[in-house]
C-alpha cells in the first residue's frame, strides 16, 4: 500500500492568478444566478434546456471523450431518466426530489450492464451496438401492451412543480434553479473525478489499455462503471427535461436526440468539462437560427435549415478541430503572447 | 532531491534466496516456439541480463511475466507465489513494474500524470470517495503528486513535467516510461531495451541510472538488452537465449565464454 507521509509540506498554492481566477468564478456565478430575473418565461426555459443538455453531454463525455467508449445511443437513458421520472411522479405521486435521483440510479444499473457486452465491442461495433439502442428504445416505449404505464404514442403530462419554501419565483425560474443546482453537483463530481487516480484509469484506458492494466487499472471494472456513470447523468437530464418541459412522449427521444448529444460533444471538446456548457448552447440555439437563417433566404428554402446547421458544424469543425476546449486553450495561449508582460509598464494607448 | 525509499525488496533478510523463478516455461504461437522450455532464477537485488538474438523470446517472456501472454506449459513464482492464473492487472500490486520495448506511455496525458497513474495499483478509492473529493483522496492525490515530481527531478524530467507524453523525443519517452514503472516501488523491475535509439553518451548515463536505481531501492532488475557492453558492465548474472531455449546461465564473463553463445551470435551475424 501506498504510504501516506507527506515528506515535505508544501500546500497552499495561492497566487495572484489564482485569485483572479476566483474573482472571475464569482462574477460568472452572479451572472448566472442573476439571469432567469431579466428574461423571459421562454428564455428561462430555454436556458434550462441548455443547462440539462450540458448535464447530458458531460455523461457523454465521461464515457466518450474521457474513457474512448463511442455511444450513438445516449438518448435512450435520456429516454429511461425522463420516463422514469413521468411514471413516479404522474402513476405513484413521487416528489420529484426523490424521483430524479431515483431515475439517475435506475439509468446507472442499465449503462453498467449494457457495459459489458460493450467490453467486447470496439470502436465502430459498439458505436452500432449502441445505434441500435437509440432506435430500439423509442419504439418500445410504443409498444402496446406497455401503454398503461408510458401512456403510448401520447406520452406522459406532469405538472411543472412550483417553488418550495414560498420562494418568490415563478415556476421556469424554480426549474432554472432545479437543473442549476444538479448541473453544479454533477459537474463538481466530474471534475474532482477527472482528476482523480480514476479520471487517469479512464483517460489511460482510452490511451492505451494493455499500458493500463500493467499498471494496474481494473479494465472491466473502470469501464462499466464509467458506462454506468455516464448513463446515470443522462438519465438525470432526461428527468430534469421531463420536468421542465412537463410531458415526455417516445418521438422526443428518437435518434435526432442521440446525434445531437454526440455532435454537443464534439462542439464542446472531447474530454473537456466546461466545454460542455459550449456544446450545449450549440444544440440548443444554433437549430433555431439555422431556421432564422432559412426563413431569411426565402421561400424557397424550407428544405433548408438543416443544410445550413450543416455548414455552420463543419465551419466549426474546421476553425476549432478540438472544439471550444481547444479553441479556449489556444485562445489563451495566444493571448498570453501578446498580452504585456506584467512587469512592462505598459499603460495609455 | 531524490527521496532516499527503500522498497520493499530492500528489507528481505533473505536476499539470496530467489525473487524470481522461471521453470520450464513454454509458450507457441501456431507453428512458432517462442519460449522452450525456459528455466532460471534470479536472487532478490541483483541484476540479471537477459541476451539474445532477434526473435529469441525475450520480450515475450517479459510478456508471460506481465500475464499478457498465457504460458502452454511450465510456471513463474514471484516473490514466493506462483503467477500462473493471476489477473493481469495484479502483477504491478504485486511489486513488478516494467517498461515497454516499443514505449507504452498515455499520449495525451503529461509526462507527470503519466509517472502518477504508475502509483494507481498501490492507491486507493473508487469513483465515489474520488468523485467527493474525500479528505483521504485529496491526502493521497497530494502524496501521489510529490513521490511523481521527486522521481521526474531524479529523471530530469521536471523541465518536461506539464509536456503531452506523444510530443517528447524517443529517449525522453524512454525515461518517462522508466519513472512511471519506478512509481509503484516496484520489487522486481523489467526493462525491455531501454538502451536502444540511444546515443553513446546516453548510454553511459542509463548505465550509471540503472545501477543507482538497484543500490538506492534494492530493487531486482531483469535488463533485456543487445547493447552488449552495457549487459556485461552492469550484470550480476546473465541469461541468454535463443530460439526459445537458455543456452547458458551465469557471470557475465563465464556466458560470454560460452561456445553456444558466441555461435548464436556468429551465426546470426553470417
Ligand atoms: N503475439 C505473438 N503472436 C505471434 N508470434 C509472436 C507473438 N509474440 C512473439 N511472437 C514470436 O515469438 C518469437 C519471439 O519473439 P520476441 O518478441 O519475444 O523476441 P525478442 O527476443 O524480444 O526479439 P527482439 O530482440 O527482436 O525484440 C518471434 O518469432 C515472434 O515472431
Ligand atoms: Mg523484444
Amino acid at each position: 500500500m501506498l504510504n501516506l507521509e507527506l515528506a515535505s509540506s508544501a500546500e497552499a498554492t495561492s497566487g495572484a492568478g489564482f485569485n483572479a481566477r476566483r474573482a472571475a468564478m464569482v462574477v460568472l456565478g452572479l451572472i448566472v444566478v442573476g439571469l432567469p430575473f431579466g428574461l423571459s418565461g421562454f428564455r428561462v426555459f430555454q436556458l434550462s434546456q441548455v443547462i440539462i443538455y450540458a448535464i447530458a453531454l458531460l455523461g457523454l463525455n465521461l464515457l466518450t471523450g474521457f474513457n474512448g467508449q463511442i455511444s450513438l445511443g445516449h438518448g435512450a437513458f435520456f429516454a429511461i431518466g425522463g420516463y422514469s421520472m413521468a411514471i413516479l411522479s404522474a402513476k405513484f405521486g413521487v416528489s420529484y426530489w426523490f424521483a430524479i435521483p431515483v431515475a439517475g440510479f435506475l439509468c446507472f444499473g442499465a449503462g453498467f450492464l449494457f457495459g459489458f457486452p460493450a467490453l467486447r465491442l470496439g470502436g465502430l461495433y459498439l458505436a452500432l451496438a449502441t445505434f441500435a439502442l437509440a432506435l430500439a428504445v423509442p419504439q418500445l416505449l410504443k409498444f402496446k401492451p406497455f401503454d398503461p404505464w408510458t401512456g403510448g404514442v401520447q406520452g406522459l403530462l406532469l405538472s411543472k412543480p412550483a417553488a418550495p419554501l414560498g420562494l418568490p419565483l415563478t415556476r421556469d425560474q424554480w426549474l432554472y434553479f432545479l437543473c442549476l443546482l444538479g448541473a453544479a453537483l454533477l459537474f463538481w463530481f466530474s471534475s474532482n473525478l477527472v482528476k482523480s487516480r480514476i479520471g487517469r484509469a479512464m483517460i489511460a484506458i482510452r490511451d492505451h489499455p494493455i499500458a493500463a492494466e500493467t499498471m494496474g487499472v481494473d479494465l472491466a471494472l473502470v469501464k462499466t462503471t464509467t458506462f454506468g456513470l455516464s448513463a446515470a447523468y443522462v438519465g438525470v437530464a432526461g428527468a430534469l427535461s421531463g420536468l421542465t418541459v412537463g410531458f415526455v412522449n417516445p418521438d422526443s427521444f428518437g435518434l435526432f436526440l442521440s446525434l445531437s448529444i454526440v455532435v454537443g460533444i464534439v462542439v464542446g471538446g472531447l474530454g473537456s468539462i466546461w466545454g460542455m456548457v459550449v456544446g450545449a448552447l450549440f444544440i440548443e440555439f444554433v437549430p433555431n437560427y439555422a431556421d432564422q437563417i432559412s426563413d431569411v433566404l426565402g421561400e424557397g428554402a424550407k428544405a433548408l435549415p438543416w443544410a445550413i446547421y450543416g455548414v455552420l458544424l463543419i465551419l466549426i469543425m474546421y476553425a476549432a478541430p478540438e472544439g471550444a476546449a481547444g479553441a479556449g486553450r489556444s485562445l489563451a495561449r495566444h493571448g498570453r503572447r501578446f498580452l504585456p508582460r506584467r512587469e512592462s509598464p505598459s499603460r495609455g494607448t | 532531491m531524490a527521496a532516499p525509499w527503500r522498497g520493499p525488496g530492500a528489507n528481505d533478510v533473505s536476499s539470496a534466496a530467489a525473487l524470481l523463478s522461471v521453470a520450464d516455461l513454454s509458450i507457441r504461437f501456431g507453428g512458432v516456439v517462442a519460449l522452450d522450455g525456459v528455466s532460471f532464477e534470479v536472487a532478490a537485488g541483483k541484476i540479471c541480463g537477459l541476451i539474445g538474438p532477434n526473435g529469441a523470446g525475450k520480450t515475450t517472456l517479459f510478456n508471460c511475466l506481465s500475464r499478457l501472454y498465457n504460458p502452454q506449459r511450465g510456471e513463474i513464482r514471484f516473490d514466493g507465489r506462483s503467477l500462473n492464473g493471476v489477473a493481469r492487472r495484479r502483477i504491478a500490486e504485486l511489486g513488478v513494474g516494467r517498461t515497454f520495448q516499443n514505449l507504452a506511455l498515455f499520449g495525451t496525458m503529461t509526462v507527470l500524470e503519466n509517472v502518477m497513474i504508475g502509483t494507481h495499483a498501490i492507491a486507493a478509492g473508487g469513483f465515489i470517495v474520488n468523485g467527493i473529493g474525500l479528505p483521504f483522496a485529496r491526502h493521497q492525490e497530494r502524496i501521489i503528486r510529490e513521490r511523481a515530481l521527486a522521481l521526474l527531478e531524479e529523471f530530469s524530467l521536471v523541465d518536461v513535467a506539464k509536456a503531452r507524453a506523444s510530443d517528447l523525443p524517443f529517449g525522453t519517452r524512454k525515461r518517462v516510461e522508466l519513472a512511471r514503472a519506478l512509481a509503484l516501488e516496484p520489487k522486481l523491475l523489467l526493462l525491455d531495451e531501454p538502451a536502444a535509439g540511444l546515443s553513446h553518451e546516453e548510454v553511459d548515463a542509463l548505465r550509471a541510472e540503472i545501477q543507482a536505481i538497484r543500490d538506492r531501492r534494492g530493487v531486482t532488475i531483469l535488463l533485456v538488452e543487445h547493447h552488449m557492453n552495457l549487459v556485461m558492465r552492469i550484470s550480476d548474472q546473465v541469461v541468454a537465449l535463443d530460439f526459445g531455449r537458455v543456452i547458458a546461465d551465469g557471470s557475465p564473463a563465464e556466458v560470454r565464454a560460452n561456445r553456444d553463445v558466441i555461435r548464436a551470435y556468429l551465426g546470426e551475424a553470417a
